[in-house]
């Protein structure tokens, strides 16, 4: 075993820090070194999705990169979306329009959900499956999944035109 | 009367704590003091020799507390009970041979998992490769490589069952039609893979194993027995959440006697998470299957009979349930169809790919695409419709409840309304003269049409017809049958209800659907009753079919929620009826209450009577039980032992799926696009509409997968060529159709509420429905579809061939 090292990252705006051999993958540091098991992992070859977070505001496998790699990185995991008591948008949405069955890639869906409106809040249906097609759900047929990332992107885009006004 | 709260889209409670975060799933168990981390090795061969075992290295390196090998497993375990006579030996892990690629032969246990997959590599496992085969046709002919010696041959098993008389029937037959189909390998993969951790007390003798296992909990006393503990010392705890399963993790008890042998070995809690790759190589899949058919029907297209010749594929051992690949459908092997005459001749094979067992709409994705490709070809014989000759051979409404030439017991239905419900929906004529304007322009457009009777609740007894009637006479032979689940419900000192269940849910959202049936039971609302989930061999009700597979939770599950309620109702009327001192006969329980059944009266909350019996124990009626706590196990009466004529219910209910899809395939690039499709489903009572269709989205893409992309694909040595999901092919968001759904609602008689399951749905009529509108498409060509699954490559060379032969045949 090599000579661990120190990562420090600020996770869900929450400044954290962690020993672990330069070997470990970040989605496992995540999970066994700082408690964050919301993150799941369920492939380890950056196919499924399940593992997908933001770093530094975009999404990223999780399981395709070492912890070391994301010293100093801003992180943000499904644990970090739901703000002051209450469910963010696309975690309403995913329970309006049954997104989730088991749950174990909804981590992966909302984190790659967050990013695929941020870079394009007025995708269309095609655009959207199009982006979530980089996680794999074998429960929902992604049907649920689909209207709910649509009724998402219609409330942000609301939310952000009452907030210009 | 209240607000009913059956038959509403209700949202999920299980939602919340799932979308942000705080899923309790096997690997997120809280840390278990001096946990150890498991690695396995693997054999690289699909066949071979064990000759020894060098573990000195592995011992030596950091952090390795132990090493297990197929050494110790001979010596401190026993084999699994297989479900048939023929002796194999299938233990945790290899101990002789080695018999497919994947198979577990050591196990080392290490302080983390990265320092335990070191030392795995450094494990020296000696080897005689030996020559492998993987067809299940192949590996049946003299001279094959025999896998197990002590059977002889590689038959597991080999029934052959006639039902009326087959022979008649065909001799009779005004046409005859046969042909060969081939269906692939392939499993759901969940994107949760096995987790298994496991403590061992020995003081107290105690093994806890918690893992993801789904049930059925006939494999908790089979694993006792292989490890050598008592019942009562194994605990099985299955976490809060299990991260999808669709039958695959019925298959993962042999790692938790694996695991939990290496906890007892090593006196340390240990645990292993598989991972994707060992998931792919080596957790189950449904088997390969070559199906000879042959249908016999009259001029007017009416089926007299079939007969089915199957070589299943259950790869290096065959593992229990299996060779329910073959015999889960006995009851609904003729489907939907009033044909009374079937001979089935079942060869269940051992051959050198991984293991198999349930997988989504277990055998009957396989029943079905057969089924309906011949349906399919007996119109295309007859020059007939394939809707018109369906519809000849439906069983007809007044039938119900129709007895099965193979014993099943249909218990409702109408499957000409439902049939109807589906041409309707997607405007089947319309459909057809699309068709041939599109064929006129030289397109290649099909349409395909699936029906199918969708059974829930396995009945435990079916696994039996794969013995003989003979060895079932014996007299020291137990006689199997069943299916039961159980709920408790309790009534807290201020009214509040608390409903306690154990049934393994994946992602069904047991809980929401469980507050359901109790509010209306109770005419409470549902976010009163708080509903419990988790199973615990040690604590909670089980028995042998306990869990959640073959579609059952809808038909048995609520089915004891709702006795459970109902006794009691009959509780609080009668503790009402000592306090009012009335006859109980006056009194009714309605609205959250007990009141007077006429007139005006005073009447009791249950609030009310649960502060009373729980504060003034003094006031119940003489001989009644304190506490208002109530179980109800709940059991079909239909399920019953196979009889000496290989007849069994192999199911409870039975429900009905009719399906039309239209395709239109590209003839340079053989890609398929869906263009339409309707499924129409008949599960009797229908709790949560959302629920149950989203059953049906997840069904159908299960299908979907096995039709189009997904095939555990092996070379002729053994080896995995799809070890990654790269190359195993799982459909996303962009191959998932559009699909149109619709209900009929033919109301079960043999449970409470009139529902039934429908979990698997879909999965098992996509593949027939696919391929027959593949095979409508490319009639022009003459190419049908025999086999599974129609990847663009395997479909462009069929279109080449075929336009190669017409080329040739018109060329003098």
């Amino acid at each position: 075993m090599s000579v661990p090292v120190t990562v420090r990252l600020t996770v869900n705006g929450v400044p954290r820090e962690g020993r672990c051999e330069p070997r470990k993958l970040l989605v496992d540091f995540l999970r066994e070194d700082l408690g964050l098991t919301g993150t799941h992992v369920g492939c380890e070859h950056g196919i499924c999705g399940a593992c997908t977070i933001l770093l530094d505001g975009q999404a990223a496998r999780s399981c395709l990169m070492l912890a070391v790699q994301a010293d100093g990185a801003e992180i943000t995991t499904v644990e970090g979306l739901a703000r002051d008591g209450g469910l963010h948008p696309l975690q309403e949405a995913f329970h309006e329009h049954h997104g989730l069955q088991c749950g174990f890639c909804t981590p992966g869906m909302l984190m790659t959900a967050l990013d695929l409106l941020r870079v394009k809040p007025d995708a269309d249906e095609a655009e959207i499956r199009a982006g979530m097609s980089a996680v794999l759900c074998r429960c929902t047929g992604y049907h649920g999944i689909i209207e709910a990332v649509k009724a998402a992107a219609r409330k942000l885009a609301r939310s952000a035109t009452e907030g210009r006004t | 009367m209240g607000e009913r709260w059956i038959g509403r889209p209700l949202k999920r409670v299980e939602d919340a704590h799932l979308l942000t975060g705080r899923g309790a799933f096997i690997d997120d168990h809280p840390p278990v003091p001096g946990v150890h981390h498991a690695a396995i090795v693997r054999s690289p061969h699909a066949h071979a020799r064990i000759l020894g075992y060098d573990v000195s290295a592995a011992l030596r390196m950091e952090g390795v507390v132990g090493v297990i090998t197929g050494d110790d497993v001979a010596r401190h375990t026993k084999p699994f009970s297989v479900g048939v006579a023929a002796p194999v030996h299938y233990y945790c892990a290899a101990t002789d041979k080695a018999r497919f690629v994947g198979e577990p032969v050591a196990v080392v246990v290490a302080r983390d998992r990265y320092l335990a997959e070191d030392a795995a590599e450094a494990v020296v496992v000696h080897y005689e490769p030996l020559p492998a085969v993987v067809d299940p046709e192949k590996a049946l002919e003299p001279g094959a490589p025999v896998l197990h010696e002590a059977v002889g041959s590689n038959l597991a098993s080999h029934r052959r069952l006639v039902y009326g008389d087959p022979e008649r029937a065909f001799a009779e037959a005004d046409v005859v039609v046969r042909e060969r189909f081939r269906f692939p390998k392939y499993g759901s993969t969940p994107i949760e893979t096995y987790g298994v951790l496991a403590r061992w007390d020995p003081l107290e003798g105690v093994l806890t194993v918690w893992s993801n296992f789904m049930g059925p909990f006939i494999m908790h006393p089979l694993t006792a027995r292989v490890l050598g503990l008592p019942e009562n010392r194994l605990r099985f705890v299955v976490p809060p959440d299990i991260g999808g399963s669709f039958g695959i993790k019925t298959s993962i008890y042999p790692y938790i006697a694996l695991i939990g042998l290496a906890a007892m070995r090593t006196g340390l809690p240990v645990k292993w998470i598989e991972d994707r790759r060992e998931h792919l190589l080596a957790s189950s899949s449904g088997t390969d299957r070559v199906a000879y058919r042959e249908l016999a029907a009259r001029r007017d297209g009416t089926v007299l009979g079939m007969r089915f010749r199957w070589f299943d594929n259950v790869g290096g051992y065959i593992r229990s349930p299996e060779p329910g690949c073959s015999f889960r459908p006995t009851g609904n092997f003729v489907g939907p169809y009033r044909f009374q005459h079937l001979e089935v001749e079942a060869s269940t094979v051992m051959t050198n790919k991984s293991l198999t067992g349930p997988n989504r709409g277990y055998a009957c994705g396989h029943l079905y695409f057969e089924t309906e490709g011949m349906m399919d070809r007996l119109a295309e014989t007859l020059g007939m419709d394939p809707a018109e000759v369906r519809r000849r051979n439906l069983i007809p409404r007044d039938a119900f409840p129709y007895r099965t030439p193979t014993g099943g017991l249909y218990d409702s239905g109408d499957y000409q309304a439902a049939f109807d419900r589906a041409l309707e929906l997607a405007r089947y004529g319309e459909l057809r003269r699309e068709q041939a304007r599109a064929r006129a322009a030289g397109r290649l457009y099909g349409i395909g049409l699936a029906l199918a009777v969708d059974p829930s609740v396995s009945n435990m007894g079916y696994v039996a017809t794969a013995l003989d009637p003979q060895f079932r006479a014996k007299p020291e032979y137990l006689p199997k049958s069943g299916a039961v689940d159980g709920a408790t419900i309790k009534v807290d000192p201020l009214g509040r209800v608390t409903v306690v269940m154990a049934t393994t849910p994946q992602g069904q959202g047991h809980r929401t659907v469980v507050a359901q049936v109790v509010a209306d039971e109770l005419g409470i609302r549902p976010e009163d009753v708080t509903v419990v989930d988790e199973m615990d061999t040690f604590t909670r009700f089980w028995s042998i079919s306990s869990g959640t597979y073959s579609s059952r939770f809808g038909s048995v599950g609520t089915s004891a929620a709702a006795l459970a309620a109902r006794k009691l109702k009959a509780k609080l009327v009668e503790y009402a009826a000592h306090l009012m001192e009335v006859p109980a006969g006056d009194l009714e329980f309605r609205d959250g209450g007990v009141h007077p059944r006429r007139g005006k009266g005073p009447s009791y909350s249950i609030k009310d009577l649960a502060g009373r019996a729980h504060w003034h124990t003094q006031s119940l009626p003489e001989g009644m039980e304190p506490g208002l706590q109530v179980s109800g196990v709940f059991g079909f009466r239909v399920a019953e032992a196979v009889d000496a004529a290989d007849r069994v219910n192999s199911s409870n209910t039975y429900g009905f799926i009719a399906e039309v899809m239209a395709v239109e395939v590209d003839p340079e690039t053989a890609v398929i696009k869906i263009l339409k499709y309707v499924t129409v489903h008949d599960a009797g009572t229908i709790i949560n509409p959302m629920i149950a269709e989203g059953q049906i989205y997840g069904g159908a893409l299960h299908g979907l997968g096995g039709a189009l992309y997904e095939e555990l694909a092996y070379d002729e040595d053994g080896q995995l060529l799809t070890g990654t999901f790269m190359d195993y092919l799982v459909p996303t968001a962009s191959e998932a159709p559009v699909i149109e759904i619709a209900h009929v609602e033919s109301p079960s008689p043999l449970t409470p509420l009139g529902s039934k399951g429908l979990g698997e749905s879909s999965s098992m009529t996509v593949p027939a429905v696919v391929a027959n509108a593949v095979s409508d498409a490319l009639a022009p060509l003459g190419v049908r579809i025999t086999e599974l699954p129609m990847a663009p490559s395997r479909l462009w060379e069929l279109i080449q061939a075929a336009r190669a032969g017409a080329v040739a045949r018109s060329t003098p």
